[in-house]
């Protein structure tokens, strides 16, 4: 409001158990439905779907996607926005490894998964862009639909997909440093299953892309 | 091209440039330091990589910012936050 931006907000919960829709359906009538828009669904669906069901209410020309757990925090949308004006870039991607962007709530053994597979990634698929694996970001409208066509994995591996495709596209990428506060509510954990499905992902990406 | 076949193609023509000048019958052979030089230089290049990848990740780890101020100031955000949403009728 006191930015002079002209925003809504799309929030999709697929029933959450948590009393998420009640608390959104108090601030629908707080802030009003042009602010707050209620879209939850049925049951739990992907993340990608999640995307693309969002995107058919959205009226905006830029969409930012971004964790409702507060491990993204809203301070850094005027940043992006800055962003994207200054190199008029069509997508904004929030990276914990550059500037001063960086992690709270990680043990050790942690980051070093995270460097170790960025690392990888960054040798095999030469992305142009220091944080695959981050989920938030800023997209021109038409350019995440165009990317929600063509992408085809799910989870960590999505996030890559999309900076992977958008590069193919000839589509301009800009950063910004974020704080990432994990385990503000809930636990993190990032289990031997992830990994692999990571590493397969990340073959897939290297031999397809 | 997909970057597994730029990556084969890379490995194809160093590979076949190293085999052309290392494993050449001895008519064609190129002087013998040099030959000593490239029969070890694709374990070399290995080792090498390794050493780069070992140091550059110990370095990024090592430098992997904590969001202190982050994380306090992001409590104190949602303390503000709670308090007003109270005053404008939020019940949790």
């Amino acid at each position: 409001r006191y930015s002079g931006i002209d925003f809504e907000i799309i929030i999709i919960d697929d029933g959450s158990p948590d009393g998420t829709q009640e608390v959104a359906q108090q601030l629908e009538k707080i802030y009003g439905s042009d602010k707050i828009l209620l879209r939850p669904r049925a049951k739990k669906l992907g993340l990608g779907t999640a995307y693309i069901h969002g995107m058919k209410y959205a009226t905006g020309n830029f969409i930012v996607i971004m964790d409702a757990d507060l491990s993204h925090h809203p301070k850094f949308i005027p940043e992006f926005i800055r962003k994207q004006k200054e190199g008029n870039f069509d997508i904004v991607s929030g990276t914990r490894y550059k500037g001063n962007g960086g992690v709270y709530g990680w043990d050790l053994k942690r980051k070093l998964i995270s460097r170790g597979a960025n690392f990888l990634t960054q040798v095999l698929l030469r992305p142009g862009a220091s944080d695959l694996t981050g989920s938030f970001r800023l997209y021109r409208k038409e350019v995440l639909q165009k990317l929600m066509e063509k992408c085809v994995s799910k989870g960590y591996v999505f996030q890559m997909e999309m900076i992977v495709r958008a590069r193919q596209m000839g589509f301009t990428i800009g950063e910004v440093p974020i704080s990432f506060v994990d385990r503000v509510y809930g636990e993190s954990k990032l289990g031997g299953n992830e990994i692999v499905s990571f590493l397969k992902g990340l073959l897939t990406l290297f031999a397809t892309t | 091209m997909t970057k597994l076949g730029q990556w084969l193609c890379g490995l194809a023509l160093l590979g076949s440039a190293w085999a052309a000048l290392a494993l050449a019958p001895p008519g064609l052979q190129p002087p013998a330091p040099l030959r000593q030089a490239l029969l070890p230089l694709p374990v070399y290049l290995l080792v090498a990589f390794g050493c780069y990848s070992l140091a550059t990740v110990g370095y990024r780890l090592a430098t992997f910012n904590d969001c202190e101020e982050a994380a306090a100031e992001l409590q104190e955000h949602i303390k503000a936050a709670r308090a007003d949403l109270r005053r404008r009728g939020l019940r949790l």
